[in-house]
């Protein structure tokens, strides 16, 4: 565990580094606001709507599930990569059976046009 | 090394400092080489006027940037709009703790390690630690409350996503010939190897450098941020200081990247063959050289290609940037994976 603390260390300097470096620039800053000023760009046009109203393609909501189900897979792969030589072609065959299962599901998502981008 | 203060507190302290101070040194320098280079590669002359040849040009980006008014939209959510930057730049630093820069030394009697740590899950740790970055790009978008601001964001998140996934696949096929997660280990089996990994593994090593460029939000892949199109994307509203960590951030991310690509594929710290050319690397002309020169020499070629891709290439259209990740690196990295596999069950390979 031993390792590990100076990791905690630099946890700890990695958020404090641009919250001093906030608070230096909050000192030494200039700020002269007006409201035009502090409206959302738009390329100068009246604002008419929040951007937070607006709705978006499902198909983001669609990637996030396909990433999950390959990242999970990708975790799976990591322990068996470490102790490959140990497992030999035992762990060469499972895996391709993994693998083989992941693949038809893959098929299947291509197919059904899960992966398409209009 | 009694002391359990001077192990534990005073020695990863100093480190501490020096990779911080190094690592924002880099990513500033490397705003200036790559408009230097830039503009060499388009008949130009650069940036000439601040200091000698204009090498003292981002110590003034980073003053101007300090003392710039921070603006922030009446309409934004004002704390996650704050969270952003800190989310975005945390991680990117936090990942250069496992990173080694070369291997044990002797320095006045006591044996210096030139990296933070050596922990035995140090490649876990980057995978996870460096997708943290997804929420301060995403979270930055959203709060912006911009229209602009949320397609950035938006898009960001689905390409990190989407390239995580070969990106990962290409560190497995590493792993199986390195069988460690600690890159201290790997960068050592790649010395008993007697070759880098990216002669057996070289397609990985093409899926892996293609998809960090992706990750990084770099030409041809830099959507999320495409000028043209969404007004510099998820940071539009963000000035000043915060937009400085952005910008930190990225370059920050590049040299993790490039840091990465040499320790699993080209060997890290050590001379090329350093097993068949051992005689040669031991000539008095060539024993001099440190072998943390070696790791920055291959770092600071990645951030080469890296600034060459952005001279030469256009950008991605969005659908074309998601077929290439799901539709090309997926199957062929799957593919490659299991052929390396089989070449290390046939070959042994050690």
């Amino acid at each position: 565990m031993n390792a590990y603390i100076p990791v905690l260390l630099f946890i700890v300097i990695a958020i404090a580094f641009p919250l001093i470096t906030f608070v230096f620039a909050w000192i030494l800053r200039a700020g002269r606001y007006d409201p035009i000023k502090l409206e959302p760009y738009e390329c100068g046009n009246p604002i008419t709507s929040e951007a937070h109203d607006y709705r978006f393609s499902v198909r983001y909501y669609l990637i996030a599930v396909l990433f999950v189900v390959f990242d999970v897979e990708t975790v799976f792969l990591f322990p068996w990569a470490v102790m490959f030589r140990k497992l030999a072609l035992f762990g060469f065959v499972e895996m391709l059976v993994f693998i083989g299962i992941l693949v038809v599901g893959y098929v299947y998502a291509w197919r059904r046009g899960a992966l398409q981008w209009v | 090394m009694a002391n359990p203060w001077v192990a534990f507190l005073l020695v990863p302290l100093i480190k501490i400092v020096v990779i911080l101070l190094a690592v924002i040194l880099i990513a500033a320098y490397m705003s200036f080489f790559e408009r230097k280079i830039l503009a060499y590669m388009q008949i130009r002359i650069g940036p000439n006027r601040v200091g000698p040849r204009g090498w003292l040009q981002p110590i003034a980006d980073a003053l101007k940037l300090l003392v710039k008014e921070d603006i922030v939209p009446a309409r934004a959510e004002k704390f996650v709009y704050f969270l952003g930057p800190v989310l975005v730049v945390a991680p990117a630093l936090l990942v250069f703790s496992v990173i080694p820069f070369g291997p044990a030394f002797k320095l006045f009697g006591y044996e210096v390690t030139p990296y933070l740590t050596d922990v035995n899950i140090g490649i876990l740790f980057i995978l996870g630690v460096s997708s943290v970055g997804v929420y301060g790009v995403i979270l930055g978008g959203w709060a912006s409350n911009n229209k602009f601001s949320m397609m950035g964001g938006l898009r960001s998140a689905a390409q990190l996503v989407s390239y995580e996934v070969p990106m990962g696949l290409s560190v497995v096929t590493v792993l199986l010939m390195a069988n460690s997660l600690s890159l201290v280990k790997i960068v050592e089996a790649q010395k008993q190897a007697g070759v880098w990994y990216f002669i057996p593994g070289i397609v990985a090593f093409f899926i892996y450098f293609v998809c960090g460029v992706a990750e990084t939000n770099r030409n041809p892949f830099d959507l999320p941020e495409a000028e043209s199109e969404l007004v510099a994307g998820f940071h539009t509203e963000y000035s000043g200081m915060k937009f400085a960590f952005y910008f930190l951030a990225e370059y920050a991310n590049m040299v993790v990247v490039s840091s990465i690509a040499t320790v699993l594929f080209l060997g890290g710290w050590l001379p090329p063959f350093p097993n068949w050319l051992a005689a040669v690397w031991a000539l008095p002309a060539l024993a001099w050289i440190p072998p943390i020169a070696w790791f920055v020499l291959k770092m600071a070629a990645f951030l080469f290609v890296y600034i060459w891709f952005r001279g030469t290439f256009p950008r991605y259209r969005f659908d074309q940037l998601m077929d290439l990740g799901w539709k090309v690196f997926i199957p062929v990295s799957l593919v490659n994976l299991m052929a390396v596999g089989l070449g290390v069950l046939l070959i042994g390979g050690k």
